[in-house]
């Protein structure tokens, strides 16, 4: 026996065409309640009252100049492998391995700087440093990219692999190198000479870091929209099939993107060995090779929102970091926040994509269908 | 002199936690689900177990009995995951945002999840215990079969696991066989391969993707439960369980969505991962990072000739990544 059919609660319609102002409007309410939600979790943790929670880690992001400072190198770091992120991304390629690239980039400086440090002059070392880590970024992307447009290799877990086939590479390299010997790390190389190293602009250290990321997001943003190369990596994202027949060489467009992707990759892990870190670690790139990825995702390719996600992540995660060791907590307590502001902003994308009408007799008005393609009954 | 006999128990138990993610992933991509979140419910399934251990040791005191010790654990780690996998499913099902963002998202956080509760515990609960060590409950978890003894090498070989690797096995050949001879794996299949069609059908495309991202985020979150109670002997150290969240998302491909090859498969990753300790290095102990590399290497090397063959039954899911909404078409 069939029951009779009646109107829904809820039916969602598709919309296209958000004015950009409600997208962000939407965007911000996620951002806001995620915030709410987060300082729920800390209240939770630490027994602190919710508006304590985020003087304490405002001030653990922005409380003295120097926190400033680290709090721009750590930004410049994340949007750096996010741009470097986005024009494969843009071609619907999902490149895994930034973490792996960064990491092989910055091996590739720091073996330069051991093996070359005393034989060449400064300007050459750095320039030899700067092509050989962006050379090997590129080719860590390079081969997944490669048996991608061949054999259509699936280029999630094969980029994903090659982060742990680099981390295995680079432990190796950490014992091979270690100093002082037994210590199991690296140390700070070059202390002495300091060859290798990059320049300081007056007396901030990580001034140069922040200039070189900002020019490349500015060029990144040209590349992808106003240049032919960047034409093309939309319409292989959009549909290989249509990018075939208008003549585009589809094999040579994904290898390119990804020899750029990763390149960018490895010039992110030479400016964090040459510019500011010194020394080189497993964990240099610490899971920020996929944080890289949602921020381009969740930008949409966007520079200046590329840069807002990239601050408000680092600045979450340097409060987070204040917190914990205010109260002794684990430092693992900003890959929660980070998770849930995630969480919201990921959802929010569907109150831009959808459009949600009420039943009327359920209290809510129904909206004139507008840009109304089809309905769903849920 | 390699040792075979020690070498065969150590793999299958470092290939359990990955029998578990496999199988997991398996049912869940079947529905069309590409939940790159397991790493991430894994940690949580490991550390949610560990909170209803600690608890119910604190509470107990030194009077451990058996039920309470393996349900409390059991129950908490499968609802630990359970949560995880209905925040994948209400993000990628009914908000229809992109499965890999969620995923990633998923695993940043659980495996935060995992590592704060992990280090944290103590301070939170306010207890007066240096380290988190569940001998007590854990010797429940890992307590081989009861004739094991006195059988030697095959004994050794074939019952020296705790009861989870045992369901973890089970679980593998059930789930093969649900999904290849009944009809509910008929149409939970239909509907990773074509949902249009399996709607037109009258098959309920929501609930059956709902379902299996579910449940395979249960099973999986076993994986992380049996390796910190049963392996770890219930010591949890935060990042211990590492990659292998990802390597059980790569033995999905390797086994071509076949949890019964899965069985196989993994025990022989757990030996890939292992295997560097029973290679004979003398004192050079970098290159032993070196062979870290294998179970890695291997799985490129797999993709690549399974990508290569391209054999019509050995592909994924069709609509495997996409969402599913009724009017587009």
């Amino acid at each position: 026996m069939r029951k009779e059919s009646k109107e829904p609660l809820i039916h969602i319609t598709k919309r296209r065409g958000v004015p950009w102002q409600k997208a962000w409007l939407i965007r911000i309410i996620a951002i806001a309640l995620a915030l709410v939600i987060c300082a729920i979790v800390t209240t939770a943790a630490t027994g602190l009252d919710p508006v304590g929670v985020y003087g304490t880690m405002l001030e653990g992001a922005f409380g003295t100049e120097r926190k400033v400072w680290i709090l721009g190198k750590e930004t410049a770091v994340l949007l750096c492998i996010s741009i470097a992120m986005a024009p494969a991304f843009r071609m619907k390629f999902w490149n895994l391995g930034g973490e792996g690239q960064v990491l092989i980039g910055a091996w590739m400086t720091a073996a330069c700087m051991i093996v070359l440090g005393d034989s060449l002059p400064g300007p050459l070392l750095i320039l030899v440093m700067l092509i050989s880590s962006i050379l090997i970024g590129a080719l860590w992307a390079g081969i997944p990219a490669f048996f991608k447009a061949k054999w259509n290799t699936n280029e999630t877990l094969f980029t994903l692999m090659m982060n742990y086939v680099a981390i295995q590479l680079v432990a190796y390299y950490i014992i091979v190198w270690e100093s002082p010997k037994g210590s199991g790390k690296v140390g700070i190389i070059n202390q002495m000479t300091r060859s290798g190293w990059l320049p300081s602009i007056g007396n901030y250290q990580y001034l140069l870091n922040i200039l070189i990321v900002a020019l490349l997001t500015a060029g990144i943003y040209i590349y992808l929209q106003y240049s032919k190369h960047g034409y093309e990596i939309s319409v292989v994202g959009e549909s290989q099939s249509t990018a075939r027949y208008v003549g585009i060489k589809v094999e040579r467009v994904i290898i390119r993107t990804l020899l750029l992707s990763g390149g960018l990759c490895g010039l992110c892990g030479f400016l964090m060995v040459a510019g500011t870190d010194h020394t080189i670690t497993t964990t240099l790139a610490g899971g920020r090779g996929f944080l890289g990825v949602m921020v381009a995702w969740l930008a949409q390719f966007n520079p200046l929102a590329m840069v807002l996600v990239s601050l408000l992540l680092c600045v979450l995660s340097r409060g987070a970091g204040e917190i914990s060791t205010a109260y002794g907590l684990n430092q693992s307590f900003g890959d929660i926040l980070t998770g849930i502001i995630l969480f919201c902003i990921i959802g929010s994308e569907f109150f831009i994509n959808y459009k949600i009408h009420f039943r009327k007799s359920a209290g809510g008005k129904l909206e004139p269908p507008a840009g109304k393609e089809g309905t769903e009954h849920v | 002199m390699f040792d075979i006999i020690s070498f065969i128990p150590r793999a299958i138990v470092q290939g359990i936690p990955l029998l578990f993610g496999c199988t997991g992933e398996t049912i869940s991509e079947k529905s069309g689900s590409l939940n790159l979140g397991i790493p991430g419910v894994m940690y949580v399934g490991g550390i949610c177990g560990v909170i209803g251990a600690f608890l119910y040791e604190q509470h107990a005191g030194g009077n451990v009995s058996a039920f309470p010790a393996v349900a409390i654990p059991l129950l908490a780690c499968l609802l630990g995951s359970l949560l995880m996998g209905l925040l994948f499913s209400v993000l990628t099902i009914t908000l229809r945002v992109n499965q890999n963002v969620v995923g990633l998202a998923m695993t940043t956080f659980g495996v935060g999840f995992g590592n704060f509760f992990g280090g944290s515990l103590i301070k939170l609960t306010g207890s007066d215990v240096p380290s988190i060590a569940l001998s007590a409950t854990s010797q429940y978890f890992s307590k081989a079969l009861p004739f094991a003894q006195g059988t030697g090498v095959f004994g050794k070989l074939f019952f020296s696991y705790g009861f989870l690797a045992y369901v973890a096995v089970i679980i593998a050949f059930i789930t093969a066989y649900v999904l290849k001879r009944t009809r509910t794996g008929l149409q939970l299949r239909a509907v990773g391969e074509n949902p249009a069609t399996a709607d037109a059908a009258g098959i309920n495309i929501t609930k059956y993707k709902y379902l299996a991202t579910c449940i395979g985020c249960m099973i999986a979150g076993l994986g992380g439960l049996y390796y910190v109670m049963d392996y770890a002997s219930g010591v949890w150290s935060n990042d211990a369980f590492g990659d292998r969240g990802w390597l059980a998302i790569a033995l999905v491909i390797f086994t071509l969505w076949r949890p019964n090859i899965a069985v196989f498969a993994s025990f022989l990753f757990g030996g890939l991962y292992i295997l560097y300790l029973f290679i004979p290095t003398g004192t050079d102990l970098a290159i032993k990072e070196l062979y870290k590399m294998l179970p890695y290497v291997v799985t490129i090397i797999v993709l690549v000739i399974t990508g290569m063959r391209n054999k019509r039954e050995n592909q994924p899911p069709e609509s495997l990544g996409l969402p599913y909404f009724r009017e587009d078409r």
